[in-house]
């Protein structure tokens, strides 16, 4: 049923969420700016971003709890939602969307048993039809069907949860930072879990969450927002290797940011000239460079560039250096293999391997 | 702290729905009735002009109003102050012997409603006549209301915090005043307001005992001419009275965030040692105890046992207890009722009206009784004299002043359907309207319950509501108590005591206590 659902979605072609142009405020406070956002079939995206900066207000918008000022949601192919209340474009009530959504915690209903939970969404046919047990199989809690939500553990309720919101076939899932109450431990292992969970049911998803690990390891995709924005969209390598800013860059690792000179496809620096890539197309001048700790190497001696080593901090068979240039107007990190760590205050010279990347500039301006 | 707090709950409205405009109109009634006494002295005011008004207002009789219904709040207040945290301190801080008993015990005078209590001494001796016998009485019925939250912050507070005064060298009094006092502020002026607002709006204790105040003034007015201006400008005095005491209560409500206690277990208390101070103590505490609940017990019993040997008039006795419980029993659904849509209404959305809807019961619960009486009489015989003297009105009238009660009941159980639940039932496919009855009624109506008994229970004891608008030919228990006592027919009237203290008295102390029970856990 649901398999088929997914393949209907995709033969019509179209993503089973498309958000476009999509603003929010509250009073003067804009909320979300101008979002534009498509979820293919059976894809997980995760909207990842600090508290505050608009992704919960996203999802609502998407579920049809609170109303955008500007832009439409589709699902599916149909229009939900366009323009802003009293405007002419269309807007279906959350209960006509047909969409499963797990709130943070949970939420189970306290006053209906786990079978009860699962049906909630489903008709009085659909109850006995063994869809119930299904899902229930799916999220690895057969058997508890007659349990009450108050005897469960917090890890099998929001199993129950997510049961419950996939047991109508959705074509799309949204998930309210579902790990959210969770211990560390419980966490880890129910990502994975949950992400089994999602494939195997074989709806589209959009999860909103702050923690970088939950989003890496759940989401196909990862979007991330700030200020009402998304600044980028892609996999974890996408952010490893072209991040658009440094906060960006972060997400996927440790990142050493280096102001530069650009011209012709190098960039001249406090460490010499680097090769850089720019996807970002950034014109010649003055640049901010992005480097990962591991480019920094060691170079021959009086090859590279000299710097002092300030701190190292050994973690198992790697050393993380804190290094620094001459009157100390650049420091860097790097990180050596810890038979080869030099000792702190010594002299090193190292060199850049490979390109750095160049940041796109003002968008932070841009920003406003 | 202040900032964060607000930030966040800033952050908690910013993700709820807009008050939608169904909720305006029942809205825009109840502020309507929670401003008809407003309205009533203003009214009123133009009537008899700028002139007549100020002559009514500013004259000897005023000022000694004043004086007399601010000696009473104070000197009661202050006492049950006293009385209350130290007893608090003795039963929760000390090695007193039976503190278990004592916990039990020392809040018990909850039971006994402060018209039965003034009833019983007055049955007793004519000497608690007066300013000093009524200070006493009240104070003996009132302190309760300060013992309940400051023992319960006592309980609460980190002895972590003690232990380190303890550590600089500080000794047990200037621990107690540097160290325990400070975060006993908000359960102690908690309690201040309480009593001090009880007493600017108590009426029956204070008319049997003979202590002219506002409300008596008011009330005699009110029965020398239906509709007297006089009347009218002495409520405006009350009023503004009362509505300062509140302005006092919302400052502090609004600060209060700062003093809760730190989760996770506590440790407990080491207790003081009292040494040859417990004898003192216990004879104290016993002597309070036995002023408070023995000696009205004892009266009670006394003219039970003398009528016992007459005829008690059991058919009268019985339509009255008939009347009490159909008068409470209506106004219990009526005011939970349209207690439960407020709740949900200023619960789950945000906008000023919703605030409005959140916050219009602090307001109302500081206007007294007998002027929202009046003035729905007022009102009443000019807009629909047709309601005059029936229970609809006298409903309304319940309505207004038991719907802060309601609300605070309701709050708990209602903040037990968050949001997210009704949200996650839409997105399964409910409509609103299903959701409501399947989803977020299940799930409060242990609560509603629980508030409509309470609602139910205060009720049963009201007087001065009742005694302005009940329709002709009813006669509740606290009438007939304060009917027959009036009169001084102290063996007529005991039955209606007894019955009062059972019926209302015991479940109102123990729903008190189980409150701050749920409090304590929380």
């Amino acid at each position: 049923m649901l398999r088929q659902a997914v393949a209907e979605s995709k033969t019509l072609n179209a993503p089973a969420l498309l958000v476009q142009g999509l603003a929010k405020a509250y009073g003067d406070l804009p909320v979300l700016r101008d979002i534009d956002l498509a979820v293919a079939p059976g894809d997980i995206v995760a909207l990842l971003g600090p508290s505050g900066c608009g992704k919960t207000t996203l999802l609502r918008l998407v579920a049809g709890f609170d109303r955008a000022d500007a832009g439409s949601v589709a699902l599916a192919g149909k229009a939900v939602a366009d323009g802003p209340i009293g405007g002419r474009g269309c807007w279906v009530p959350p209960f006509r969307r047909g969409i499963g959504y797990v709130p943070q915690d949970g939420v189970l209903f306290p006053h209906l048993d786990v079978a009860a939970n699962v049906g909630f969404g489903l008709s009085p046919g659909g109850r006995r039809s063994g869809r119930v047990e299904a899902m229930l199989d799916l999220v690895g809690m057969t058997g508890f069907g007659r349990r009450m939500p108050h005897e469960l553990s917090g890890g099998q309720q929001q199993r129950v949860s997510i049961a419950r919101a996939l047991a109508p076939s959705p074509a799309v899932v949204l998930l309210d930072e579902p790990f959210n109450a969770l211990d560390a431990h419980l966490r880890r292992t129910l990502c994975a879990e949950v992400r089994t969970i999602l494939k195997r049911g074989g709806a589209a998803a959009l999860m909103v969450t702050h923690d970088r690990d939950e989003a890496f390891s759940v989401a196909d995709e990862i979007a991330v927002m700030r200020s009402g924005r998304i600044v980028q969209r892609g996999t974890p390598a996408d952010f490893y290797r072209d991040p658009v800013d440094l906060d960006t860059a972060r997400l996927a690792g440790a990142a050493l940011q280096l102001d530069g000179i650009l011209s012709g496809g190098m960039a001249e620096t406090a460490l010499g000239r680097v090769a850089v890539r720019n996807p970002y197309d950034v014109e010649d001048g003055p640049a901010d460079l992005m480097l990962r700790p591991e480019q920094v190497v060691a170079a021959e001696s009086g090859e590279g560039s000299r710097v002092t080593v300030r701190h190292a901090a050994m973690l198992g068979p790697l050393t993380w250096l804190d290094l620094e240039t001459p009157g100390g107007a650049v420091t860097l990190q790097a990180c050596w293999l810890a038979a080869a760590a030099p000792v702190i205050g010594s002299e090193i010279d190292v060199r850049i391997q490979g390109d750095a990347l160049v940041f796109p500039r003002n968008l932070d301006g841009n920003r406003d | 702290m202040a900032a964060t707090g607000l930030g966040h709950s800033h952050r908690r409205r910013r993700g709820l729905p807009a008050t939608p405009s169904w909720l305006i109109l029942p809205l825009a009634v109840a502020v309507a009735l929670a401003a008809l006494p407003l309205a009533y002295v203003a009214w009123q005011a133009a009537s008899v002009g700028w002139a007549g008004a100020t002559d009514l207002l500013i004259r000897p009789f005023t000022a000694e109003l004043l004086a007399s219904t601010l000696e009473l709040a104070v000197a009661v207040t202050a006492g049950s102050v006293v009385i209350g945290t130290a007893a608090a301190w003795l039963v929760e801080r000390s090695d007193l012997p039976g503190r278990a008993l004592w916990r039990v015990l020392v809040p018990l005078p909850l039971a006994m409603p402060a018209l039965v209590s003034a009833f019983a001494w007055l049955s007793l001796t004519a000497r608690v006549e007066g300013m000093a016998g009524s200070i006493f009485v009240l104070i003996l019925a009132e302190y309760p209301l300060v013992y309940l939250p400051v023992a319960a912050a006592l309980r609460g507070m980190d002895p972590a915090l003690e232990d380190v005064a303890r550590s600089v060298g500080h000794g047990p009094w200037r621990i107690f005043g540097k160290t325990v006092l400070p975060q006993l502020v908000p359960a102690l002026s908690g309690g201040i307001l309480l009593v001090t607002l009880h007493m600017l709006v108590e009426f029956g204790p204070l008319a049997l005992l003979r202590v002219e105040t506002f409300t008596t003034a008011i009330y005699e007015a009110y029965e020398l001419s239906y509709d007297g201006a006089a009347a009218a400008m002495l409520s405006a005095v009350l009023i503004a009275l009362c509505l300062a005491v509140m302005a006092a209560e919302l400052l502090l409500r609004g600060r209060r965030r700062f003093s809760r206690a730190a989760s996770g277990a506590i440790a407990p208390h080491v207790p003081a040692r009292l040494g040859v101070a417990m004898f003192p103590a216990l004879a104290g505490l016993a002597g309070l105890i036995g002023l408070a609940l023995g000696l009205p017990i004892a009266m009670l019993v006394y003219w039970l046992l003398l009528a016992r040997r007459a005829s008690l008039p059991v058919d009268r006795i019985l339509s009255s207890v008939g009347d009490s419980v159909e008068l409470a029993g209506i106004g219990a659904i009526v005011t939970t009722a349209a207690g439960l849509f407020l709740v949900l209404a200023a619960f789950r959305r945000r906008g000023r009206a919703a605030v409005l809807a959140e916050r219009l019961p602090f307001v109302v619960h500081a206007l007294p009784g007998l002027v929202v009486a009046l003035s729905l009489v007022y009102f009443c015989l000019r807009a629909a004299p047709f309601l005059y003297q029936t229970t609809a009105l006298l409903m309304v009238a319940y309505a207004i002043l038991f719907l802060p009660l309601a609300q605070t009941a309701l709050r708990p159980a209602v903040e037990q359907v968050p949001p997210a639940m009704e949200e996650v039932a839409l997105a399964l496919g409910r409509a609103p309207w299903r959701v409501m009855l399947t989803v977020t009624l299940p799930n409060i109506l242990p609560g509603l319950g629980a508030a409509a008994l309470l609602v139910f229970m205060q009720l049963m004891k009201e007087l001065t509501a009742t005694l302005v608008l009940a329709p002709t030919g009813i006669r509740t228990l606290s009438m007939e108590l304060w009917a027959q006592s009036s009169q001084m027919k102290y063996g007529t009237a005991a039955p209606y005591a007894a019955l009062l203290v059972l019926v209302s008295g015991v479940p109102a102390y123990w729903a008190t206590v189980q409150l701050q029970k749920r409090r304590d856990r929380a």
